[in-house]
């Protein structure tokens, strides 16, 4: 069965949409789109030092993605500049820097397109072992993190005085997040891995009574988004990685349909039954 | 409650401040909070009530001074300004358990108790103000706190519902025995059941018991025979005066550009302390500034 690229593909989507719901709830209740998006422009540097310097290139991506973090966290305590500030200098100049290293191995021919828009067409069966095996290390760090990294988010104050460690919970998830970049770059590609973790869990919002429900249903939905995608691509033709966002586009535009009162909107005088 | 007062403090701040941006939000705060205990701040807004919570809470770490908490404790904390964002899914009864396992029938009782038990599956984003500030209150007790921290816990609610909030903490503090730093936004009329007010001023401007509403025949003609057990009236006794400009006025007449214990120019909190012995350079204490 796994002989088949198309079931292949398949899984290694899955896999990948399993991991980027919850952590995509995550980037969008903190509101840091723009955080995902610096991390996965950091992955074409980690590419680039990884053909460098010959070492494996989802750990040369990984290390690169957190050491990005790491400098986010200490350039935000110098705070001389704004967070987003910060966030473009790092984006931009680590893809510019990852371009630029790129350009001067020329005895490497690189494929910039698979890159930047991911290939996922071209999965092997390391590459699922990688996919399934680091995502379930992924999901079981973020689920030993839940409690902590949820209630910072709500509220990073009653979170340190009630004895949550926030600082710790926030360092393994920008960990966790360096790791699912690194998971799903070859897969989604550098520049639509962002539209993978919010765009499902932007569809699952209005659907959600709550925050693990809506964990879930972003998994679910980012499920959907990977068959829908996979087979439209095969259907017309259209490249993978661009065909699956586009499919998580259309599932955000129905959840944005009116509801036939079921959940989602906040029921208040309904339920009081005291 | 005096009795349990002896015991050791659950919290305690020494000669504690903060420095930010060039200048010290609050300086030289001695507090301790002792189980079974209502200690109330009162002050200006920007007199440092809040910094000197988050001092005693350890969310932040005093540039000057000690904080210490006893091991162990279990601490609540309700800040005074908690936004929910639009995309965070989350209802009352959720909330309940943020921070640690709360039971649910817990969690009914202390929504029960605030009267909010309606509201299990609102979400936070919907609820009134006044209904917001009681779902923070019942999280805040469904943990079962040592010490519970409440940062102007009756803003936005009614005055009716103010008196009836400030019964419910007394009673809490009652059942549970927890000590209770309680941060409010009036300057004179504090609760009844307070031990030990603390006025600031970015320092400890003076500190003292509250006296009962019930014993002014003028506040209790302003606020109603409701109000007279819940409230109290807590005089100031100062012996400077903070100018608008920034700058201290001394009960001696001297102006100093900072109120600093080290300048030696008012006697904290002791109002027995009286006359213009500021000259000396160093920290009165009681005992030992001599009346020479």
């Amino acid at each position: 069965m796994l002989d088949d690229f198309f079931i292949r593909a398949l899984l290694a989507g899955i896999g990948v949409a399993l991991v980027a719901g919850p952590l995509g709830c995550f980037i969008v209740w903190r509101r840091m789109a723009y955080f995902g998006d610096t991390l996965s422009h950091g992955a074409l540097l980690g590419v680039a030092l990884g053909l460098l310097l010959q070492v494996d290139l989802t750990l040369a991506v990984f290390a690169v993605s957190a050491l990005v973090s790491l400098a986010l966290l200490v350039l935000q305590r110098r705070a001389s500049l704004s967070a987003d500030a910060l966030l473009g200098l790092l984006s931009h100049s680590s893809l510019a820097l990852g371009l630029v290293v790129l350009a001067f191995m020329t005895w490497v021919r690189v494929d910039l397109m698979g890159l930047l828009f991911g290939d996922i067409l071209a999965v092997s069966r390391s590459d699922l072992a990688l996919i399934w095996g680091g995502g379930a290390i992924v999901l079981a760090l973020l689920a030993a993190v839940w409690r902590p990294l949820f209630a910072a988010t709500v509220n990073p104050e009653i979170a340190e005085a009630e004895g949550m460690r926030p600082d710790r919970a926030n360092i393994v998830f920008m960990l966790l997040m360096a790791g699912v970049i690194a998971i799903a770059m070859k897969i989604i590609g550098v520049l639509l891995i962002t539209a993978m973790l919010i765009i499902p869990a932007a569809a699952a919002r209005r659907l959600a009574s709550g925050p693990e429900q809506m964990a879930v249903l972003a998994s679910a939905i980012g499920v959907a988004a990977v068959l829908g995608g996979l087979f439209g691509s095969l259907q017309w033709d259209t490249p993978s990685g661009p065909s699956i966002v586009v499919a998580a586009l259309g599932l955000f535009l129905v959840s944005l349909m009116p509801l036939r009162g079921a959940s989602g909107r906040p029921v208040r005088e309904g339920k009081s039954n005291g | 409650m005096s009795e349990s007062a002896q015991q050791s403090p659950l919290v305690s701040l020494e000669q504690a401040g903060v420095f930010r941006s060039g200048r010290w939000l609050v300086r030289g705060v001695d507090l301790t909070v002792a189980a079974g205990e209502i200690v109330t701040l009162v002050g200006p807004n920007g007199s440092g009530k809040s910094t000197t919570a988050k001092m005693a809470l350890g969310i932040l770490r005093p540039d000057e001074g000690q904080a210490a908490r006893r091991a162990g404790l279990v601490v609540s904390y309700v800040p005074q300004k908690v936004a929910v964002d639009w995309t965070l899914p989350l209802t009352a009864g959720r909330f309940m358990r943020l921070t640690g396992r709360v039971s649910a029938s817990e969690a009914g009782q202390a929504m029960e108790a605030t009267g909010v038990a309606h509201l299990k599956d609102a979400e936070l984003r919907t609820l009134s103000g006044g209904e917001f500030q009681r779902v923070l209150l019942a999280r805040a007790i469904a943990r079962r706190p040592d010490l519970l921290v409440l940062d102007e816990p009756v803003q936005g609610v009614d005055f009716t519902g103010e008196i009836a909030l400030y019964e419910l903490i007394g009673r809490i503090r009652d059942d549970l025995g927890c000590g209770v730093l309680l941060i409010s936004h009036d300057l004179h009329v504090v609760m009844a059941a307070t031990d030990r007010v603390l006025c600031l001023n970015g320092h400890v401007c003076c500190s003292g018991t509250p006296t009962a509403v019930a014993g002014s025949e003028a506040y209790r003609k302003l606020f109603g025979a409701q109000a007279a057990p819940a409230l109290a009236v807590y005089r100031h006794r100062h012996d400077h005066t903070h100018l608008p400009d920034g700058r201290v006025r001394h009960a001696d007449g001297t102006v100093t550009d900072h109120c600093h214990p080290d300048d030696g120019h008012h006697h904290h909190g002791h109002p027995d302390h009286h006359g213009g012995r500021g000259e000396s350079g160093h920290r009165d204490r009681p005992g030992e500034s001599g009346r020479t």
